[in-house]
């Protein structure tokens, strides 16, 4: 493996006494991508601030292309790309100029802003709303104009913190076809989401945060083959049901999550297990076979589920 | 792969003009509302003038300190203008670039550093208060209010008054997690009086004694002295013409050195 384009060791962040980063350690190749996935208030945006070289840590080694962010912030800035969490577009100006006015703060000259501005118009399918001015863009458009501006400087590394927290499914669709297709050219991407679709559709490796800790790390199919079973079967008694039935049926799959609006039973044969459940008289309201996910890894490591 | 040296050479560029990029940022934001700055430009000296010069000199027809009334209240209209827009700049626009448009933290993803996006925000408004003092300033030539050719020296004395406040200001706003009422208060218990009692009118030594405090501190009374002295040769003490100097250089260093501690410690914590 190449040097790494993040090393972490042990690092942490205080807030006067609150502790928002808890001695996380992970590395980043050049190329990967990587997901830091967590609850809300798991502690993944100031992670991923103290790596934008944005936010100072309180101890631990961070090393970001090499160099010290505490010491080297605007040169490590100088190559990376950033997208945070809430859009911070300058709405006083407009799509275009959003693009070269960033532009420039890389050093960039006027033709070389205008020509990038340009061709990343065009990645992100907003050529004709050049002229527009930013608040009547969608949210959608919005996340692919902050993308657009974030590549501006043809940035080694893109850290995208929740790229695509409330966007409706197409727009995040759209937003993931664009984000996959700078994958596929090597870019670096670094992203953190409470989302695990995301997190699987997005990462070739994730760690799982909770509480400013790391508590797995793998990639989806590795976690979900380690910390769950091949296949989940919920069913639903309605909520004053599901506790008692799930005492009679305890012995069935390899292991079962109780929640307030349904049973989870992990196992190897989701079907087979929804016939032995209702040959004992059990017959679910719902009932649903599917793949393990992302989810379940989260809720098994946790306790608690990722959307709360 | 770009090497480490490499990256940390290209940087210097940005270091170096860090705070133009953000200037030039500033001023194209500025096209959106150039019609406000403009008209205000021209409207404020032109109301100023004809009411203070047609209607309120008529009733002092002997003047103040050996000098029209026109003449004599001149530098302090020109300052106190001047002045009040530093103060609104240094409140609103500094609060939204934290916390409602939140541009700062924007430019501040990129090469930029702190101290580069308060010299930028500075150097905007330096362009932006040469405008509306020079316009200040033509009016003022206009209207006769300026005897002394030395007069247009009142320009940088307003600018240096400007920040003399704005950056006291800009360190506050910088810390404010939101406003609610500070500003407003602000207006009313320091840049009101301040123009009520700075001498804008009349002299500060016809001030009662226990008001004349509010004239000392007031970066607009000493902005307003010097104005006098380099507009129509005002005579004082040499003390006292370095004592204004060095007030306002002074508010607006000290201020400056906390507004761009408060945007250091806003940025990356």
């Amino acid at each position: 493996m190449s040097t790494p384009v993040i090393r972490a060791e042990n690092i942490v962040k205080k807030y006067d006494d609150f502790v928002a980063v808890d001695g996380i350690s992970f590395d980043v190749a050049r190329g990967e991508s990587f997901g830091l996935l967590g609850p809300n208030g798991a502690g993944k945006s100031t992670t991923m601030k103290m790596i934008a070289a944005v936010s100072t840590r309180t101890s631990g080694n961070l090393e970001v292309l090499g160099m010290d962010p505490n010491t080297d912030g605007p040169a490590i800035r100088s190559q990376l790309g950033v997208v945070p969490q809430e859009d911070n577009l300058d709405q006083e100006l407009r799509v275009r100029e959003n693009l070269i006015t960033y532009g420039r703060f890389f050093g960039m000259s006027h033709a070389a802003v205008a020509k990038r501005a340009d061709e990343l118009l065009e990645f992100a399918q907003l050529t004709d709303r050049a002229k527009s001015k930013v608040e009547p863009l969608s949210g959608g458009m919005k996340r692919r104009l902050t993308i657009a501006r974030s590549l501006m400087n043809d940035p080694q590394m893109l850290l995208l913190d929740e790229p695509t927290t409330g966007l409706d499914p197409q727009a995040r669709h759209i937003l993931w076809d664009r984000l996959f297709r700078l994958k596929e050219q090597g870019t670096t991407l670094v992203l953190t989401t409470h989302y695990m679709d995301e997190a699987e559709q997005l990462s070739d490796r994730i760690v799982v945060v909770d509480k400013g800790a790391i508590m797995a790390e793998g990639s989806p199919a590795q976690l979900i083959r380690q910390y769950s079973s091949k296949e989940v079967l919920e069913v639903r008694y309605g909520s004053d049901k599901n506790e008692s039935v799930s005492k009679s049926i305890a012995d069935v799959g390899e292991r079962q999550e109780i929640l307030p609006d349904r049973i989870l039973i992990y196992s190897d044969n989701g079907e087979r297990d929804l016939a032995e459940i209702t040959k004992r008289g059990h017959h679910p309201t719902t009932s649903l076979v599917r793949r393990s996910s992302l989810e379940d890894v989260f809720l098994r490591l946790t306790g608690r589920s990722l959307v709360e | 792969m770009t090497s480490v040296a490499d990256i940390k050479a290209d940087a210097e560029n940005t270091r170096r003009w860090g705070w133009w990029y953000v200037a030039e940022l500033r001023l194209r934001e500025m096209r959106g509302y150039v019609s406000y700055v403009v008209t205000s430009s021209f409207a404020n000296p032109l109301m100023y003038l004809l009411a203070l010069g047609i209607g309120l000199a008529n009733l002092i027809p002997e003047g103040i300190d050996g000098v029209p009334f026109l003449v004599f209240v001149a530098p302090a209209l020109l300052m106190s203008t001047i002045l009040t827009v530093g103060a609104e700049e240094g409140m609103y626009p500094v609060l939204s670039g934290f916390k409602w448009h939140k541009i700062f933290f924007a430019i501040h993803s990129t090469p930029i550093t702190p101290g580069q996006i308060v010299g930028g925000f500075l150097v905007h408004l330096t362009i932006r208060f040469t405008f509306t003092a020079g316009v200040f300033f033509g009016f003022l030539i206009l209207f006769g209010a300026v005897p002394f050719a030395s007069g247009w020296v009142m320009i940088p004395i307003s600018i240096l008054g400007a920040f003399s406040i704005l950056t006291p200001l800009g360190a506050f706003a910088a810390r404010l997690e939101d406003d609610t009422g500070q500003f407003a208060l602000i207006q009313r218990l320091v840049v009101m009086p301040m123009f009520l009692f700075s001498g804008t009118f009349f002299p500060l030594s016809r001030v009662p004694d226990w008001l004349e405090w509010v004239g000392w501190a007031s970066p607009l009374w000493h902005a307003t002295q010097l104005g006098r002295t380099v507009s129509y040769g005002a005579t004082e003490p040499i003390w006292l013409s370095v004592t204004h100097l060095a007030v306002l250089v002074g508010y607006a260093l000290i201020g400056g050195h906390f507004m761009h501690r408060a945007f250091a410690t806003r940025l990356t914590r």
